[in-house]
């Protein structure tokens, strides 16, 4: 299945977690945050949570700004 | 007894301000200078000017994580005990600036925002729309909103009617060092005002803040003056020192303008009349 993570698209297969495509981005697992199609998913939801195709994953941090 | 410390402020004036904390949303500073922290050229140099600012709540943006990306402003704040403001730049709608405040509030634990929803690009100026579209759903949503706006007195009135916890109105345009383009309105929003004014973006030099506090704003909040400056470290003292000057010059009450002198010399006894 074809799913965008943070504007690049990717081919996983089918079932891949939340947790999962976080870890392909970063090693860190706090202050980071993840959404979906624009909806927040729970850090606590995330190990439980499969990615589908077509989905757009979104995981953002804190950096330098303001 | 009074001590002097190196800023040649006596201990009985730091104990004063001690007394004076910033109050928002029933949490309390001692310190009434919020910092960005963007533009700093490096973490270390981000790290010495936080340090000289005295701050204790300080801006972070919420970007894509890039993995190859070394060191955090996470950790620049966590180490030196600075507490974290995430804000929604760069949204340019209601609807993203909402996400990106949730998306803050679930990745830093906090739900405090700084909301910015600007018009455009070039200007950076807040689009009072789609911010009070914003701070609406997110006061509803039980965020903590400290919105960054225009030098509106109405909006900054509609902003705290809706249950904004603080206004931040601009001095002139982020990242310009044009200071305070229109002391008078500022000045008519501090008046009316029940939850506390910030000052927030365009201020240039230390006479900036100090200005802003002299209004009567409850805080200043500033970036681009301390981080873009030659040396940081040094501009972030200066500001620390203006906004407790601004500060104490406000509370003071400062003497009425005149058009004319008015001598402070006694007139009587000159000997050589």
């Amino acid at each position: 299945m074809r799913v965008t993570v943070n504007g690049q698209s990717r081919e996983l297969p089918e079932g891949t977690t939340v947790a999962a495509v976080v870890a392909t981005v970063t090693e860190a697992t706090t202050g980071v945050a993840v959404a979906i199609n624009d909806e927040v998913v729970s850090r606590g939801s995330w190990a439980g949570t499969a990615v589908r195709d077509q989905d757009r994953v979104e995981v953002l941090t804190a950096v330098q700004g303001g | 007894m009074t001590t002097t410390d190196t800023t040649g402020m006596t201990g009985t004036t730091d104990a004063r301000e001690h007394a004076d904390p910033l109050v928002i949303a029933g949490r309390e500073f001692g310190s009434r200078l919020i910092m960005g922290t963007g533009g700093a050229p490096s973490m270390r140099v981000l790290a010495e000017a936080l340090a000289a600012s005295g701050t204790e709540l300080t801006t972070v943006a919420m970007r894509r994580v890039d993995p190859a990306a070394r060191g955090s402003v996470l950790d620049v704040l966590r180490r030196l005990d600075i507490d974290v403001l995430p804000n929604t730049a760069g949204c340019f709608t209601a609807g993203e600036a909402v996400l990106t405040a949730k998306l803050a509030r679930e990745a830093l634990g906090t739900d405090w925002v700084k909301l910015e929803v600007i018009a455009d690009e070039h200007t950076l100026l807040p689009d009072p729309i789609e911010l009070v579209d914003a701070a609406e759903q997110l006061v509803d949503a039980g965020f903590t909103v400290l919105p960054y706006t225009n030098d509106d007195p109405v909006l900054a009135r509609r902003l705290e009617q809706l249950g904004c916890a603080a206004v931040m109105p601009l001095g002139s345009p982020i990242g310009s060092g044009l200071g305070i383009r229109n002391p008078h309105n500022i000045e008519l929003i501090v008046e009316q005002a029940q939850v506390p004014v910030i000052l927030d973006a365009g201020l240039g030099t230390a006479s900036d803040a100090a200005l802003a506090m002299e209004l009567g704003c409850d805080a200043v909040l500033l970036a681009t003056a301390v981080t873009r400056a030659q040396s940081p470290a040094a501009m972030a003292a200066a500001m620390r020192h203006a906004v407790r000057a601004g500060r104490l010059a406000r509370l003071a009450g400062r003497i009425p303008k005149r058009r004319h002198a008015q001598a402070s010399s006694p007139w009587e006894g000159i000997g050589t009349s």
